[in-house]
């Protein structure tokens, strides 16, 4: 077939040497993997992290024995919450689905030999990974780890150790970090919409991509708008820090009894700042989960998803509305009841395209033949901490609800099931899914699915009781709630979260082992081992150096094309000419 | 044109295979770059102007000589190092080495001297008091404002210089393309468009008024 579209990537030859080949590879499959192993080991960080603040707040009083001093300082919990934030949303969320399964899975769907530009695709990694070794780094410099949350907020941010432990050189490590983790992210975000644009292969046309590639693409848009506005907060912050100038900070600051030489600036500023970027960048956490899920859905359904356009089409809207809605983080920052109604009403209209989204997974189920493969569970699981979580959603989306909610564990309980554990949701299904691409071998699917009923009860037991501590009045980011009495009686209901998040943190082992151990002793994969459309299923698993060993598809089709009447298979691959393809009838 | 011809020829234009706006992913590349990178100048420009809206009596020190006349002199420099620049594409595409080599040298001269030209500013207000963090007139956020803008697009013009050395060398020695010269041209001139607001907005809006 031809392969004249792709003049310029016409040889690749695999390098030699090991550093080439595994770490500064060009390669965007070991980029991929990469990134993948970056999030694995980001993630196990934010688990521990979790699980000493759930821990502190049983057990406030309890000797630990790497706390310097024996007891957790409050400091030190909000230092806790801070890195916990910042490793799970930028190094995880953002890291894992687009960055790892974007960089792998995106140039094979659309039938491309690499990323339109590998050498800029590894320097994104390795800015990445720079940002990651910063954002540790914050742990063991003197004073530790920052402690004003992973929005960063200021003045507390921008002025120096006088406002508390972590302020000093730990936050300007936080500031360096995400400035890096910005640029690194919007270049690689430029390479994956070039990449769409440019190198999709013959009669891939917009509305036959899979909605993998969809999800990736406007997620990609989404990053290549905001992480620039979030570089240009972190330079103007940088510059509060250690330039002396004052964007951030106003008059009159007075921390522990001195006067903070700082004049004129606006702690609102930064908040605008970091929610332009903030808000669209759940929608990057969340849309390469929204497009494995359509994927997932249709092959194990063995149904054509239903609704493709509208899916394509919601994707856009939800990335679209994403960039008008920043304010409803701020309604207690103060603010115009205009904007407040205004931002309301945007954030609402939001609930619109995902209800399209959640109608067309439930119309894609209806009537499959439904085979509950590992992948599969976890995509039904990613529906329902969405809508689960999603819902919340619209009640904080009200300034006045959200006056009385903003503070409490309610919100807490919101942003962890619909973008936290729903991504993490996508992220284990797309592991599942892809594993046996990536690797060649399966992973064992008992243990998947032990792994998948621990997870998934786990997680509603940690952040269904949560919202009701939010409603009864338990505020976040306290370190030590037990000295109140209306906050005191909620202790039990800690306690159970805490159990249930002990227990789905344990479980967790299960998935690292059963990751590990098929690497070497899973079953053989074959090219297509679950009978799917897309062409990253008709090269070898794992697919050689160019992709398709310089034979390259064509495409001539839709990418669900799953139980077509009058054929004897129950998939027909894309890259199937109408007279290959009419051998199967 | 109707509705199906237009389908047809988007159909067409984006039924994969080729790059639907028929240009090479390199310049896509630098167009989608430079949208981001706008964003990150529009949000320093938007917070400029969101502090400086707050403040009632945000100084206007600049007076027409020497301040405005030098600045608008940089100004004439950058649009020159544009003009060479595009002369210097122009002579690319028609395959004149030489030609194009010297223009791209001209304006990388026009780019250090707006560089150098800055930077003596620069000196000139250290030595009158002026700091990014504070200043002889009484509200520091206009030094922070002032040195954080222009110097975010100082840095801009010195990679730019970089940027076109290695294209002139290159180009010159046969290693890059007409098509190599026109991307970073984009660069350049975009790197122009964005003093094109800086001046208007932190050197006119701030003239003495007397």
């Amino acid at each position: 077939m031809s392969s004249h579209a792709h003049t310029g990537h016409a040889v690749v030859v695999e390098p030699s040497g090991f550093i080439r080949k595994y770490i500064f590879s060009i390669d965007h499959k070991v980029i991929g993997i990469q990134y993948f192993l970056l999030a694995l080991t980001a993630v196990c960080v934010g688990i521990v992290l979790s699980l000493l603040m759930r821990f502190h707040l049983v057990y406030p009083g309890a000797h630990l024995p790497l706390v310097s001093g024996g007891i957790m300082t409050p400091e030190q919990y909000l230092a806790l919450v801070t890195m916990h934030g910042t490793i799970m949303v930028f190094f995880v969320l953002t890291t894992a689905p687009q960055g790892g399964f974007g960089n792998y899975f995106l140039p094979i769907q659309i039938g491309a030999p690499d990323m339109a530009f590998p050498r800029l695709n590894m320097l994104s990694f390795w800015v990445t990974f720079l940002a990651f070794v910063a954002i540790i780094a914050a742990f063991v410099v003197p004073g530790g780890a920052p402690i004003s949350g992973w929005t960063g907020y200021t003045p507390l941010s921008g002025m120096g150790e006088v406002t508390g432990p972590g302020e000093g050189m730990g936050q300007t490590l936080w500031i360096v970090s995400i400035s890096l983790f910005c640029l690194a992210s919007l270049l690689g975000a430029l390479n994956f919409i070039a990449t769409t644009i440019d190198l999709r292969a013959p009669g891939m046309t917009l509305f036959r991509m899979p909605l993998t590639v969809w999800g990736w693409f406007v997620t990609a848009i989404l990053g290549l708008l905001a992480f620039g506005v979030l570089l240009a907060g972190g330079i103007l912050l940088l510059l509060d820090r250690s330039a002396g100038t004052s964007f951030f900070l106003p008059a009159g600051l007075v921390v522990n009894d001195q006067l903070q030489p700082h004049s004129g600036g606006s702690p609102l500023l930064w908040q605008h700042l970091f929610w332009f970027f903030g808000h669209p960048e759940v929608y990057i956490a969340i849309l390469p989960g929204m497009g494995v899920a359509s994927h997932v859905l249709s092959t194990f359904s063995r149904k054509p998803v239903f609704g493709y356009r509208a899916m394509a089409m919601a994707l856009c809207a939800i990335g679209f509305l994403g960039f008008m809605v920043w304010g409803h983080h701020m309604f207690l920052s103060g603010m115009s009841p205009y904007s407040g109604f205004a931002f309301s009403v945007l954030t609402m209209s939001i609930g619109v395209p995902s209800a399209i989204k959640t109608f067309n997974w439930i119309g894609t189920l209806w009537g499959g033949k439904i085979q509950f493969k590992s992948p599969m569970l976890f995509a039904l699981g990613f529906v329902s901490l969405f809508v689960s979580g999603g819902l919340s959603g619209l009640f904080l989306a009200q300034p006045a609800v959200d006056n009385m909610l903003h503070a409490t564990y309610y919100v807490v309980a919101h942003f962890h099931l619909v973008m936290g554990v729903a991504a993490i949701f996508g992220i284990f299904s797309a592991t599942y899914f892809w594993f046996p691409k990536m690797f060649g071998r399966m992973m064992s699917e008992p243990l998947a699915k032990i792994h998948f009923w621990f997870t998934f009860v786990g997680a509603y037991c940690i952040f269904m009781p949560m919202h009701f501590v939010g409603l009864a009045g338990g505020i976040r980011r306290y370190a030590d709630a037990t000295g109140t009495t209306y906050a005191g009686v909620l202790q039990p209901v800690h306690m159970f979260m805490t159990y249930a998040a002990f227990i789905t943190g344990a479980a967790q082992l299960i998935f690292l082992f059963n990751f590990f151990w098929s690497l070497k002793h899973g079953a053989i994969a074959g090219k297509n081992p679950w009978n799917a459309t897309t062409l990253e299923w008709i090269t070898d698993s794992p697919p050689p150096i160019d992709n398709f060993g310089g034979d390259y598809p064509s495409v001539y089709r839709g990418p669900y094309e799953f139980s077509v009447p009058g054929y004897r298979q129950d998939f027909i691959p894309q890259n199937l000419t109408p007279e290959q393809a009419a051998l199967l009838k | 044109m109707s509705e199906a011809e237009f389908e047809g020829i988007v159909e067409s234009r984006w039924s994969g295979g080729a790059s639907p706006f028929a240009i090479n992913s390199k310049k896509l590349g630098m167009w989608l770059f430079i949208v981001s990178d706008s964003l990150t100048f529009s949000a320093l420009l938007i917070s400029y102007a969101y502090v400086r809206l707050e403040t009632p009596n945000w100084p206007r020190p600049f007076e027409i000589w020497p301040a405005i006349a030098k600045s608008s002199f940089m100004t004439f420099v950058l649009l020159s190092s544009s003009l060479t620049m595009v002369l210097g594409v122009n002579a690319a595409f028609k395959g004149d080495r030489k030609k194009t080599v010297r223009y791209l040298i001209a304006t990388i001269i026009f780019g250090i001297a707006f560089v150098l030209i800055h930077a003596t500013e620069w000196v000139t207000l250290f030595g009158e008091g002026v700091t990014p963090w504070g200043n002889p007139w009484g509200v520091p956020l206009f030094g922070g404002t002032f040195f954080g803008l222009t110097g975010l697009h100082m840095l801009h013009v010195t990679i730019g210089v970089a940027y076109l050395a290695i294209i002139a060398w290159g180009f010159g020695k046969g290693k890059y393309t007409a098509e190599h010269v026109e991307v970073s041209g984009l660069y350049w001139h975009f790197v122009d468009l964005v003093w094109m607001f800086i001046f208007p907005m932190v050197y006119l809006l701030s003239v003495n008024p007397k």
